[in-house]
């Protein structure tokens, strides 16, 4: 690999040896160049080597092809980018394989392989951490997932696992879509509808006593230790009696939710009321600022931190507040009585759907906020120069 | 606690004050009182866990309309704490003080004053700009004037340029000069300044001085200074106060009359000065012998 102006710029400790000579890519070619010993899986029965008649050859030529690109780039950040493509062709290998009707399980050529793939990336996403803006914030991290998934697929397809105990992504996404409209009526009901209403209420609730309790010391004294009681309070215990007490639709999910969310919320907001300093309390008064004032121009800003970190905890609190209320009734619709109802009949690919849904509500809720938090606590040196 | 009737007060310091240059002020001003600030055996203890902090001890004081007083004494010795009992930011626990002719309280609630911290106390989520409008957004002025007058003073602390800057992105005598045009912004009677200047390089802080010199004499602003520096006590003020480490205790007050009240950078060459400074120092040192 040349090291080139932007490099040492960046990394002004590098020795002359490490300049010399990229062990890092030696240590990763030793594996794979081991590799082509090795078998790279089976078919009806016999083994077969990486030059056995399959296409593997053209994916090694591809790989070796893009690394020497990548070693040959002017800049190290240019170099990471056919380097990447590199990995892809590898991770594409097993894949094509598989599609071929090839047994992967005793592969080990194959498998080494992708470990030397894997390192790859590794140095990869080192090198595009580094890099500014869109490639640090997005794209490592998307790769980061894309990453996980391919290797989820490629391992249980590869492994032969049992569909019952782990499907592959894939088989995930086709359930998901043909399940689209099903799913999306469960959404609808839990996500929008029980979930996105106890959130209001509970962090709204939460957020406006603490407002009061803040004023009022004995109610801040009397419902801090409750706070703890009903931190311990399991979803299981108290779902069904809100079933009973709001019966089956959203609004027994939406109490659940508020239960849940109520006190981190409200802990959360009392803790952050007390960060002002005494000086910019005392440059309030001097102003003959009253107590609304001051709450609005100084103590809230100044807890919006700790408000948002109450909104995110509540974010998945919510969630699963709403789910785990779904098994104990519920019109026949929502994403807990989905996964309740589709466990008991066996139809796995639909609850690995839901859940799907579920995590991608949870990281989207959570992003959302993550993202509203940047934009107004920017000043807050945990969020300075991001 | 009670406060007296203030009215009472004024009259007793008045006739207390005979041909001083208060009197000559209150000429001038006549529909005001010529006392802005009166304090009678002033005292405040801070009631500690271990034991109680006398931080005041019997503090008199009179602050004449138009005076620059500057209190001057060791780190500890209640410079800040007396600031705080005029700005009503803290209640005496013996004594009485009117400001103005009416309680501190009184005093705060009509917005007298402005306080300029020992620390520069800016709200990090807003920007230089709206931190100087602070003041005014509270006292309801309009947008306009409220921009207007925050550039103003912005220009006047030499910060025209950073008004879009947070204050984290600022050095601490800057942001320390941001604090001083919020006060200013509040274009107040009465302007307490709790070591303003004290994390200022000499040259930025001789040009502030002048600054401050010149703005207190155009508006006749009254000012009480914290300060630890001599030669700024001398040359900003008409009245120093030297204060005795624990209890705090007022040991001198030193009249600068002898220095015309027009000042420039070069009267601090001039042999008034170096004796009054010399006063100045003999009453601090006097103050360290206390406490051996
Ligand atoms: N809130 C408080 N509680 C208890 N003691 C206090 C408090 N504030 C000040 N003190 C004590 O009162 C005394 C006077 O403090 P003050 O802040 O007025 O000093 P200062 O003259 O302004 O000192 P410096 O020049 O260092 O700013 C000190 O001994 C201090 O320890
Ligand atoms: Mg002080």
């Amino acid at each position: 690999m040349s090291d080139s102006t932007g490099d040492e710029a960046t990394n002004p400790y590098r020795t002359s040896l490490r300049t010399a000579a990229d062990w890092g890519l030696v240590a990763i070619a030793l594996p794979a160049l081991a590799a082509l010993a090795l078998p790279v899986g089976a078919q009806g029965g016999a083994v077969l080597g990486w030059f056995g008649g399959t296409m593997a050859p053209l994916f090694l030529i591809g790989v070796v092809l893009a690394v020497v690109a990548g070693a040959s780039a002017p800049k190290r950040v240019w170099g990471a980018w056919p380097e990447l493509a590199g990995v892809a062709l590898a991770w594409l290998l097993p894949l094509h394989l598989l599609n071929e009707g090839l047994d992967l399980s005793a592969g080990w050529g194959l498998w080494l392989f992708l470990v030397a793939a894997t390192l790859l990336l590794w140095r990869v996403m080192g090198v595009l951490a580094g890099v500014p803006g869109w490639t640090r914030s997005v794209i490592v991290p998307g790769l980061f997932g894309l990453g996980l998934l391919v290797g989820w697929e490629v391992l249980v397809r590869g492994f032969q696992v049992p569909a019952i105990l782990l499907p592959p992504p894939s088989r995930i996404a086709a359930a998901l879509a043909a399940n689209a409209p099903v799913l999306w009526d469960d959404f609808r009901q839990t996500v929008l509808t029980s979930v996105l209403r106890g959130y209001v209420m509970g962090c709204g609730a939460g957020l406006i006593v603490a407002i009061l309790a803040d004023r009022v010391p004995f109610l801040a004294r009397g419902l801090l230790p409750l706070g703890n009681l009903a931190s311990a309070i399991p979803v299981v215990g108290i779902a069904p009696i809100m079933v009973m007490w709001f019966g089956f639709d959203w609004q027994s999910k939406a109490a659940v939710i508020v239960v849940m969310t109520f006190f981190p919320m409200m802990i959360n907001t009392l803790a952050g009321l007390g960060t002002s300093e005494r000086i910019q309390l005392d440059l309030m008064r001097s102003y003959a600022a009253g107590y609304g004032r001051t709450l609005v121009k100084l103590r809230l800003p100044n807890a919006l931190p700790f408000l948002f970190n109450g909104l995110k905890i509540n974010s998945t609190l919510a969630l699963i507040g709403a789910i785990v209320a779904e098994f104990f009734g519920t019109p026949v619709v929502g994403m807990g009585f989905r996964i309740s109802t589709e466990v008991a009949r066996m139809n796995l690919d639909i609850v690995w759907a839901t859940i799907a849904v579920a995590a991608l509500t949870g990281s989207g809720l959570y992003g959302t906020l993550a993202l509203l938090e940047r934009a107004t606590t920017a000043w807050h040196p945990s969020m300075r120069g991001r | 606690m009670t406060f007296p009737n203030p009215l009472d007060f004024w009259e007793a310091s008045a006739s207390r004050q005979g041909s001083d240059r208060a009197v000559s002020s209150a000429k001038s001003s006549s529909a005001k009182s010529p006392v802005v600030v009166e304090a009678r055996k002033l005292s405040l203890v801070y009631p500690t866990a271990d034991k109680p902090v006398t931080a005041l001890s019997e503090v008199d004081l009179t602050i004449a309309r138009g005076d620059f007083v500057s209190l001057i004494g060791p780190s500890g010795c209640g410079k800040t704490t007396l600031l705080r009992v005029i700005a009503d930011l803290e209640r005496p626990t013996a004594g009485q003080i009117a400001i103005e002719g009416m309680t501190p309280e009184q005093a705060r609630l009509k917005r007298l004053y402005g306080y300029v911290f020992q620390a520069p106390a800016l709200y990090p989520w807003r920007t230089v700009e709206r931190n100087v409008m602070l003041p005014l957004e509270i006292m309801g002025i309009a947008r306009a004037e409220r921009q207007a007058r925050a550039r103003e003073q912005l220009e006047r602390v030499g910060l025209s340029g950073f008004e879009r800057k947070f204050p984290w992105q600022l050095s601490g005598g800057m942001q320390q000069r941001v604090s001083i045009a919020r006060a200013l912004a509040l274009q107040p009677d009465l302007l307490l300044m709790d070591e303003p200047f004290g994390a200022l390089d000499e040259i930025t802080r001789d040009h502030l001085n002048l600054h401050l010199t010149q703005l207190w004499r155009a508006t006749g602003k009254t000012c009480v200074f914290v300060t630890h520096s001599i030669a700024e006590a001398v040359f900003l003020s008409t009245r120093i106060v030297v204060m005795s480490p624990r209890p705090g205790r007022i040991l001198d007050v030193i009249d600068c009359n002898s220095l015309p009240r027009e000042r420039t950078l070069d009267i601090r060459e001039s042999p008034e000065f170096a004796a009054i400074a010399h006063r100045v120092r003999e009453g601090l040192k006097e103050g360290h012998s206390y406490d051996d």
